[in-house]
């Protein structure tokens, strides 16, 4: 009753009922991979909520005292304000240390889902025309989330973060011609400036929120557009869209995920310790914690950096030092390759047409290979990044470890990609309905045998 | 109050309120589907225990374990329900609906883009208006670029030096000078010059090699009084600190990219991605006994910049 008359009285007003209409019967496709995004916008608005709560209490300065707080150890300890403030966040302000691990967590989890959603729309092709405008605004969100995780766990001014804020601050110096400046500006002079972390405190609340917000509404508003892709099969075409309605069933479930979402990133903020900055220490710049990873999303870096060789490039008086290969030049292709390859794949296949069908693996066993060799090669620079850890594990010296490892990046991406390529191809020449059930003969012979479907 | 106590208050509250509830209200029982309805409910009522719990245990002095786990059951309840309500009790479809392949008539798409191209070529057709418009917008989009400029000092000499100067006095962080006698073999010590123990650039490694040990390069002879070496603490990688002394083997670690330095070879990077040795300061002994520098460094610490090689 209250509901019905609310409606009508908007409705007198605002004359709101033809367009509602036609958005509340909206149809949304449904399979389980189509969960990551939503995983991703939940993780956000976790980040947004802990974050407000956070930023109550947190303290952007660098002015020093002595500290006398709740968490003895380092007590009669200088530190700054900033890393203070952290302090008393996590034992002194009630359900404090809650929000700041869930906080952390939620960053996680976004990047995780965010990279994860991006490897369903390559698999499964729904980059391809309309929907490049879609693949370019999510690479977008992509390095926002990236550097908003960063600028985040950077402020607190602990051991940790000022380990990576140096290496940061090198990696800028590192740029030829333009980088003394740049780390100058960015920093606000020579390291350590006074001015870091303050400024990396508007940047990480503000000015990134800001720009994911209005990215993300994007990002809805031409999936809204477009409408969702669908997989082929049971009637479903180019011209329509099968699914459930907006509402009730589609939104009622997916405020249920945000639930399930929520719930999962408490619980990991209450029982699992994350960034205990009160082990790490306060930030000294004489001093250094090892071994030292940064939060996972930065790991493929961090292994870069410790893989490269000794190589650095002299022309002329100008250098070119060691960590531009790996920190600047390596993102920077990276990046390139994810935005380009909508257009390259276009040019290499001639496939023009719009799309709304979504492609399975198998349907092109090249891009999927090429795929898989990529993420093989950013796990192996992962792993390179705890070289350290594997080397003590193992026994054996890390020098012996990071030869692995360099042998490893060139290998396994290789390797890797080649078997992917074999499978997926023998997988669709025999136009099996599920991937246990391919004759062995195909495996033998992926590229013969009928081909039973006419996309190549 | 004891963590035990606060859980047991705190959940048994949620229990307890969430029993009355129970009690107050029934299920419809003459709904079709009644066992989706119960398992629903039941998940909104875990959901609502675990709310009054978290109320409770907060209101005791909190707990963080106890407030994620209740929050979790709190969020995760409301998850469940919701997403077993979309399932069990709403229209699952499967719907069919049209897709447009193009949003606008073909004919709608030409006429907007005719009036977009017309616009253009009106403004088009005042050359000169058009240049000067392009001028305007460019200018002021220079002038916007200046304020950036404000972000920082200009780079200048400040990497090619540090705080040391001829004479000046090497001391501990705690501000504390360092009398030559008193280093024991194999000893290390972070330095700093007297009056600049903030200058992060400045941060020296004083090691007493063990006699015979250090062998100076040509020129660097005096450098070492006593076999007392000073070496730049910032890795020539990326600039962490490099933290740890083995003095088996006298090399320098940098626990962040695993460059090894060897300290016999005037700090020359033997493993890892460092490219240049660590600089040398030259020390000396003054007059009572206590450790300071000939002069600044002979060339820019740290990680390498474009033009680090002009000094
Ligand atoms: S900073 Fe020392 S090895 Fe990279």
């Amino acid at each position: 009753m209250v509901i019905k008359r609310s409606v009508e009285w908007v409705d007198e007003r605002v004359g709101v009922s033809g367009f509602t209409h036609d958005t509340l019967n909206k149809v949304f496709p449904d399979h389980w991979s189509f969960l990551f995004g939503e995983i991703a916008l939940y993780a956000f608005v976790v980040l947004v909520a802990t974050g407000i709560f956070l930023a109550m209490f947190f303290n952007p300065s660098l002015a020093t005292k002595i500290y006398h707080g709740a968490y003895a150890p380092m007590r009669g300890v200088r530190v700054s304000a900033a890393y203070g403030s952290a302090l008393d966040l996590s034992f002194s302000v009630r359900a404090g240390l809650v929000m700041r691990q869930t906080h952390h967590w939620a960053a996680l989890v976004f990047i995780a889902a965010i990279v994860v959603h991006l490897c369903r729309i390559f698999f499964t092709g729904a980059f391809r025309k309309p929907r490049e405008i879609n693949w370019w605004v999510g690479l977008t969100l992509l390095i926002l989330a990236l550097f908003n995780g960063f600028t985040g766990y950077s402020l607190l001014d602990d051991l940790l973060s000022g380990t990576g804020l140096r290496i940061a601050y090198s990696i800028a110096l590192s740029i030829p011609f333009l980088g003394t400046w740049m780390a100058f500006l960015l920093f606000g002079g020579e390291f350590p400036s006074d001015q870091i972390i303050s400024r990396l405190f508007f940047t990480h609340v503000f000015i990134v929120p800001l720009l994911i917000i209005a990215l993300i509404s994007v990002h809805l508003a031409l999936i809204w557009r477009q409408k969702h892709t669908q997989f082929p099969g049971g009637g479903r075409t180019d011209r329509n869209v099968h699914g459930i309605r907006f509402w009730p069933s589609y939104a009622t479930e997916s405020v249920g995920l945000f639930f399930g979402v929520a719930s999962v990133l408490t619980l990991l903020g209450g029982l699992a310790q994350i960034n205990p900055i009160w082990l790490y220490g306060p930030f000294r710049v004489a001093n250094v914690t090892g071994p030292a990873q940064p939060d996972w999303y930065l790991g493929w870096l961090e292994g870069a950096l410790r893989m490269f060789p000794a190589w650095e490039v002299r022309i002329g008086g100008v250098v070119i030092p060691n960590p531009f290969f790996p920190a600047v030049l390596l993102p920077g292709i990276t990046f390139m390759m994810l935005y380009a390859w909508p257009l390259l794949e276009r040019r290499f296949t001639g496939d023009y047409a719009a799309h709304h069908l979504l492609e399975r693996p198998h349907d092109r066993p090249v891009r999927t290979a090429l795929g898989v060799a990529a993420l093989a090669f950013y796990v192996v620079l992962f792993l390179a990044g705890s070289n350290d850890l594997i080397a003590k594990w193992f026994g054996m010296p890390v020098e012996t470890v990071t030869w692995v490892l360099r042998i490893g990046v060139i290998v396994v991406p290789v390797v890797a990609g080649y078997v992917m390529y074999w499978l997926m191809s023998a997988y669709r020449r025999s136009g099996a309905s599920q991937f246990t059930k391919v004759p062995l003969a195909y495996f033998r012979h992926p590229r013969r045998g009928p081909l039973p479907r006419a996309r190549i | 109050m004891g963590r035990a106590r606060k859980l047991l208050i705190g959940i048994g509250t949620g229990v307890a309120v969430a029993l009355a509830m129970l009690t107050r209200r029934h299920m419809p029982e003459e709904h079709a589907r009644r066992g989706s309805v119960a398992a629903i409910g039941w998940a909104f009522l875990l959901s609502f225990g675990a709310s009054v719990s978290l109320t409770v245990i907060y209101a005791l002095g909190g707990q963080p374990q106890a407030e994620g786990a209740m929050l979790f059951v709190a969020l995760g309840g409301l998850s469940v329900g919701l997403v077993l309500w979309s399932h069990l009790l709403m229209p699952q479809g499967i719907y069919v609906e049209e897709r447009k392949l193009t949003f606008d008539e073909p004919e709608e798409m030409e006429e907007a883009e005719e009036a977009f191209v017309e616009g253009a070529e009106q403004i088009g057709r005042r050359s000169f208006l058009g240049k000067m418009l392009a001028a305007a917008v460019g200018a002021l989009g220079i002038a916007f670029l200046f304020p950036i400029r404000s972000l920082g000092k200009a780079p200048g000499r400040a990497l090619f030096q540090t705080a040391w100067k001829a004479g000046a006095r090497a001391v501990t962080e705690d501000g504390l000078p360092v009398r030559a006698a008193s280093l024991l073999e194999n000893s290390v010590l972070t330095v700093f010059p007297e009056g600049h123990t903030d200058a992060a650039d400045s941060q020296t490694l004083l090691i007493k090699t063990p006699p015979g040990v250090f062998h100076p390069r040509s020129g660097r002879e005096d450098w070492s009084p006593d076999d007392i070496v000073g070496f730049s603490k910032i890795c020539t990688h990326a600039g962490c600190p490099v933290g740890l002394y083995q003095a088996a083997t006298s090399q320098l670690f940098c626990p962040c990219h695993q460059s090894v330095f060897s300290v016999p070879e005037g700090c020359k990077p033997i493993n890892g991605p460092a490219t240049r040795a660590l600089p040398q300061l030259p020390l000396a002994i003054d007059g009572d006994g206590f450790v300071i520098a000939q002069s600044d460094f002979p060339e820019p610490v740290g990680p390498e910049f474009w033009n680090f090689g002009r000094h």
